[in-house]
């Protein structure tokens, strides 16, 4: 069963997200990996499987979705709107976003 | 598909429970073990839909009714495309097969009534349905009587076209039928109401089809507003494409219509009237109707909520999310609506657990097409503070003006592609 499925690979993401929290006891406000990633589905499509012209994240390099989403919140990156969406994010929170979708199947 | 393979942590993780509730929740296992909850979701749309899914997702033993009355929905979003002859009808129609499928037991029916003290819910059918936690996501209803000569009848002549459907194609073959060189004659509603920029993609996509279509054509725009949302980008794009076709008149401008006249399809203003070939009024706005009567509402006709939780600070155990909700700094959009229904969602299964909810984090893009390969967007992140939902500073705002038209082309390619993603995100 897909759904399932993709419900125990959430799980997963939310035990090594959880440890990652816990390295960081500062940010116990923080939301989860899980929690944040909810919003970017809206574009990218559910568990970052997108359906249109947005980049599908599932699956994808983790360091690599770090980088792009530390660029477009420094400014060095330009994009149309990841430019003014990641500068709503802190580094951990990059960190986290990145560790769910790389996290994800394909 | 047991609940028992979900440990207490990872349970919490998904939930986005605090690391103090986590300790909490520990103490009290057998809560989760005999783990009995009831929602009724009420409303099928952007909020409702994102809910009853989310609930399933975050504890899949919760039992989920989710009570619409439409066999489909149609939605708001990409109506102006429809309206504007870009899209068939059957494109912004989306099913309930996907939430069945997730295990959510979808009841067509209409709420009558929702009882807070006994936590029960009327149907219209007479049966009656009982929860421990209910979200109400009814979106928006009108306030007729805010424009003299306004009414639920008038609106089978002067389409508002402002929740989809059948009013949408009403609309839709009224401008076909207009001949060229006839006058489409539209009047936004006062704030606040749903989907600030819709009046504006609305009024491009109606040009964009007489630019081709019938060029002789014009647009006269009547708004109680002195400022609408993306007002510097649509001008900007109306200019460029579609010049001398429309006449935008402000607030200052006398456009504040105070009465209207079906017959003569005309619409009043203080110092005078304008007649369209097409008209269309849209109403002032307040919460979906099911909001007031269970008496979740204020004055201003829209539900007071706590805006961490969307429980309703009015009646506990209801929460509201989307457009009926004062969720601001949010707009009343649909992408609002659904990332306030997963974090609402994450809520109320972790106060079914007797766990302490998260903090919320959520953002809000808004796409609006200009044209078919004219797009432009806002887009903010939101975070939670002292008991508010508050803009994180730094991040959002609107696309630039003076951009290229491979970026306009972009976004119009983006405004796609949310569509087909959130709707995925939602009913698929």
């Amino acid at each position: 069963m897909k759904n399932y499925a993709s419900f125990k690979i959430a799980i997963v993401a939310g035990l090594s997200l959880a440890t990652i929290g816990m390295a960081s006891s500062a940010s116990a406000q923080m939301a989860s990996g899980q929690v944040l990633a909810n919003t970017c589905f809206s574009c990218h499509g559910p568990a970052g499987h997108s359906a249109g012209d947005m980049p599908t994240l599932a699956g994808k390099d983790g360091e690599a979705i770090k980088f792009l989403l530390e660029g477009y919140r420094s400014g060095n990156l330009k994009g149309t709107v990841m430019n003014r969406i990641a500068k709503g994010y802190s580094s951990e929170e990059i960190k986290a976003l990145a560790g769910y979708f790389s996290s994800q199947a394909k | 598909m047991s609940k028992k393979n979900i440990s207490r942590r990872t349970f919490n993780q998904l939930l986005g429970a605090t690391g103090a509730a986590t300790a909490i929740g520990l103490a009290a296992p057998s809560v989760m073990a005999a783990g009995h909850g009831r929602v009724v979701v009420i409303g099928g749309g952007f909020g409702g839909a994102t809910a009853a899914k989310y609930l399933k997702q975050f504890d899949p033993s919760l039992d989920v009714t989710m009570v619409e009355p439409n066999k489909t929905f149609v939605t708001c979003p990409f109506s102006n495309t429809v309206i504007g002859g870009l899209h068939d009808i059957s494109f912004i129609t989306q099913s309930f097969d996907g939430l069945r499928a997730q295990g959510v037991n979808v009841v067509h029916d209409l709420v009558t009534m929702i009882d807070a003290a006994k936590k029960e819910i009327k149907l219209k059918s007479g049966k009656t349905l009982y929860y421990d936690r209910c979200i109400v996501s009814p979106g928006i209803d009108f306030k007729y009587d805010a424009i003299e000569g306004n009414s639920a009848a008038l609106t089978q002549t002067i389409p508002h076209a402002w929740k989809a459907g059948a009013q949408t194609t009403l609309l839709r073959k009224q401008l076909e039928a207009m001949p060229d060189g006839g006058t489409f004659l539209i009047s936004p509603p006062p704030n606040p109401f749903r989907c600030p920029p819709g009046p504006g993609e609305r009024i491009s996509l109606v040009a964009n089809y007489f630019k081709q279509h019938k060029p002789k054509s014009k647009i006269v725009v009547l708004d109680p507003k002195q400022k609408f949302s993306k007002q510097g980008l649509f001008k900007e794009g109306w200019a460029k494409l579609y010049p001398g076709m429309i006449d935008y008149r402000h607030q200052s401008d006398d456009g504040v219509v105070l009465r209207v006249d079906g017959d003569k399809k005309t619409l009043y203003t203080d110092f005078g009237e304008v007649t369209g070939d097409v008209v269309n009024l849209i109403p002032a706005q307040k919460a979906g109707k099911i909001a007031e009567i269970a008496g979740l509402t204020n004055e201003q006709g829209w539900c007071p909520i706590n805006q961490q939780t969307f429980e309703s600070t009015i009646h506990k155990n209801i929460h509201v999310i989307g457009d009926a909700s004062i969720s601001s700094p949010m707009p009343k959009s649909g992408f609002a609506a659904s990332t306030q229904a997963k974090i609402c969602a994450g809520a109320v299964a972790a106060m079914l657990q007797g766990q302490a909810p998260g903090t919320p984090k959520f953002a809000n893009t808004c796409y609006s097409l200009v044209s078919a390969d004219y797009g432009i967007s806002v887009a903010m992140v939101y975070g939670f503070a002292d008991g508010h939902i508050t803009k994180i500073k730094g991040s959002g705002g609107l696309s630039p003006t003076g951009a290229s038209d491979e970026f306009r082309k972009q976004e119009a390619k983006y405004a796609e592609g949310w569509y087909k993603s959130i709707t995925k995100d939602i009913w698929g």
